[in-house]
């Protein structure tokens, strides 16, 4: 028999999957030189030495073979101590820890362990780009729920509130947030937990930037009186310990959740890398680097912040990660047209706030993970650009 | 001396890149460039910021090359100065770069330049085990600089993430 188009063969799910905007951007400015980027969503640092070179050893010893499903055990432990010492969180690392191939799919295997065919997640958005096709790759419904630069990005309640039907399971945040760099309060994490608990929802809380907070101390959603029951915490290495490109993350949540994550995690993965996991050990061990790291983007925030609101893009500070998310409004260009133009007129790459949402329309992402020379020249060239239109 | 978190923050700032403007260094740490330019000049006459030198690897300027030599002194130190006398005695030469006071099997690590292995041949022998004070002097010359100051020679630190990810 002939064989019918291979389109054919393809699950409607993946058809119906749009591409990420992200795509676009990359292909654009991936061919152009001189480009100064400022639409990398991962640190400048290479990863430390110390932290290197404890895998290298670890190869030299010839720890190559599978760990646990879930991990090193010595590596849960550690992670366990950290959520502990530096959040106030009280994990078992024998059963409510595992370690993933990053933080991508510690988001994966929650998803497909709580969504029935037709649940609902509601999705506070603007927000990275992969929780919504995650959901319905899951066989969930992903629903977008704006939050607004009047309100500096925070998660307003009432609006919340609005979205809840009897099919919504959970809630997806993420603090300090990607792309907006907006940070969440404890009180306005409670103001979520009161509703997850009002509906009796779950959330997934996505924190891998919660070492990357530089204004109060951080505040874990799990931490929150009540909430780690109902709580999904992802975390991981990728970007408070410049490790993106060694993908190790993590879950941490109560047993009868990690259990049934575990399950998807032996089929699917087996394991997170063994030379990663090594890796990780010695990152958790020795982290003075992670507060260099943090001081240093928090100067580079402050710097591009003002230096946007001079040129003429309204800026709220961001509280943590390494985004600053101006409005660009007043230029009456989209997100789009504006990243675009930006890109072939001064060869300056930024990522449009559209792609993380609809609510991200009129504001565009810039990284501020380049080094100061850089974002010199780009802010230069930024200003410059709103000028001339 | 106690310094204010803005201070020690312009000098992290500084040492790290001294050609930053104070309008660049204001805004990365919160303050005006008034404020910022008042601190840095506070802590040049505070002689904290002792001057704005330049990295070079002069190894590869034709004609350049040069020669460095650590040398581990041994001196008598004499009553009531101490090792600053003679250690001014010595660091006041031009060619010599630095000078340490040492614990440990000797007293003074002097690191001398010159042109050739012979000009510090000389100056080893002609100036320095002269001083009254020298007892004896071990002369290691340095033969190929890695690291210096915190800076890694021939890095190769290009930028190698994607241009655009998520
Ligand atoms: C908010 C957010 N979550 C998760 C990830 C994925 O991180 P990982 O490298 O751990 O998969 C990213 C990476 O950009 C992110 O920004």
């Amino acid at each position: 028999m002939k064989m019918k188009t291979l389109n054919s063969y393809l699950s409607e799910t993946v058809i119906n999957m749009k591409p990420s905007g992200i795509r676009k951007f990359f292909d654009l400015a991936a061919n152009m030189e001189g480009v100064i980027s400022l639409g990398v969503g991962e640190p400048d640092f290479v990863t430390p030495w110390n932290v290197r070179e404890a895998c290298i050893l670890s190869l030299e010893q010839g720890f190559t073979s599978y760990t646990a499903n879930a991990g090193l055990y010595e590596l849960r432990e550690k992670i366990s101590e950290y959520l502990f010492k530096r959040f106030d969180l009280q994990y078992d690392p024998a059963e409510e820890i595992i370690v993933t191939v990053g933080a991508s799919q510690a988001i994966d295997i929650a998803f497909r362990s709580i969504i029935n065919s037709g649940d609902e997640v509601l999705i506070i958005e603007p927000c990275f780009v992969s929780y919504a096709p995650l959901v319905t790759l899951a066989g969930g419904k992903p629903v977008s729920v704006s939050t607004f630069g009047e309100e500096e990005f925070k998660v307003n309640p009432e609006i919340l509130e609005k979205y809840i039907t009897s099919k919504t399971k959970a809630i997806m945040i993420c603090t300090p947030n990607n792309p907006t760099g907006t940070v969440l309060s404890k009180k306005e994490l409670e103001a979520v937990a009161q509703i997850a608990k009002r509906y009796d929802l779950l959330v997934v809380a996505d924190e891998i930037y919660a070492e990357l907070c530089y204004e109060d101390e951080y505040v874990s959603m799990p931490s929150i009186e009540g909430m780690k029951e109902r709580t999904i915490l992802i975390s991981g290495f990728s970007k408070g310990f410049a490790m993106t490109g060694w993908r190790l993350g993590y879950i941490a949540a109560d047993r009868v959740f990690a259990r049934a994550m575990l399950k998807v995690h032996q089929y699917s993965i087996m394991c997170a890398p063994t030379m990663a996991q090594y890796a990780a050990l010695e990152a958790l061990e020795n982290d003075e680097d992670v507060l260099y790291m943090r001081k240093s983007y928090q100067r580079r925030r402050n710097y591009i912040v003002q230096s946007l609101n001079e040129a003429g893009l309204f800026c709220h500070m961001p509280g943590g990660a390494f985004y600053a998310f101006p409005s660009i409004k007043s230029t009456g260009l989209s997100s789009e047209e504006f990243a675009e133009r930006l890109l072939l007129e001064e060869k300056v790459a930024v990522v449009p706030g559209n792609v993380f949402g609809q609510s991200g329309e009129g504001y565009i992402r810039c990284s501020y993970a380049s080094s100061m020379e850089q974002l010199q020249e780009a802010m230069k060239r930024i200003k410059r650009f709103v000028q001339s239109l | 001396m106690k310094l204010t978190e803005k201070e020690t923050e312009i000098l992290e700032i500084l040492e790290e890149d001294s050609r930053l403007t104070p309008e660049t260094i204001a805004k990365m740490i919160g303050l005006s460039e008034e404020e910022t330019k008042k601190l840095i000049s506070g802590l040049e006459e505070k002689k904290i910021i002792v001057n704005y030198a330049t990295t070079i690897d002069w190894k590869k300027v034709d004609g350049h090359e040069g020669v460095t030599a650590m040398i581990d002194v041994k001196v008598a130190p004499k009553r009531g100065v101490g090792f600053d006398e003679i250690a001014e005695r010595i660091y006041r030469f031009n060619e010599v770069k630095s000078v340490y006071l040492m614990s440990g099997a000797y007293d003074l690590s002097v690191v001398i330049e010159g042109k050739t292995m012979n000009d510090i041949a000389r100056f080893v022998s002609e100036k320095l085990s002269t001083l009254e004070s020298v007892l004896s002097t071990t002369t290691h010359f340095i033969l190929k600089k890695y690291k210096h100051d915190g800076i890694i020679f021939d890095h190769e630190d290009k930028d190698k993430r994607i241009v655009v990810s998520p």
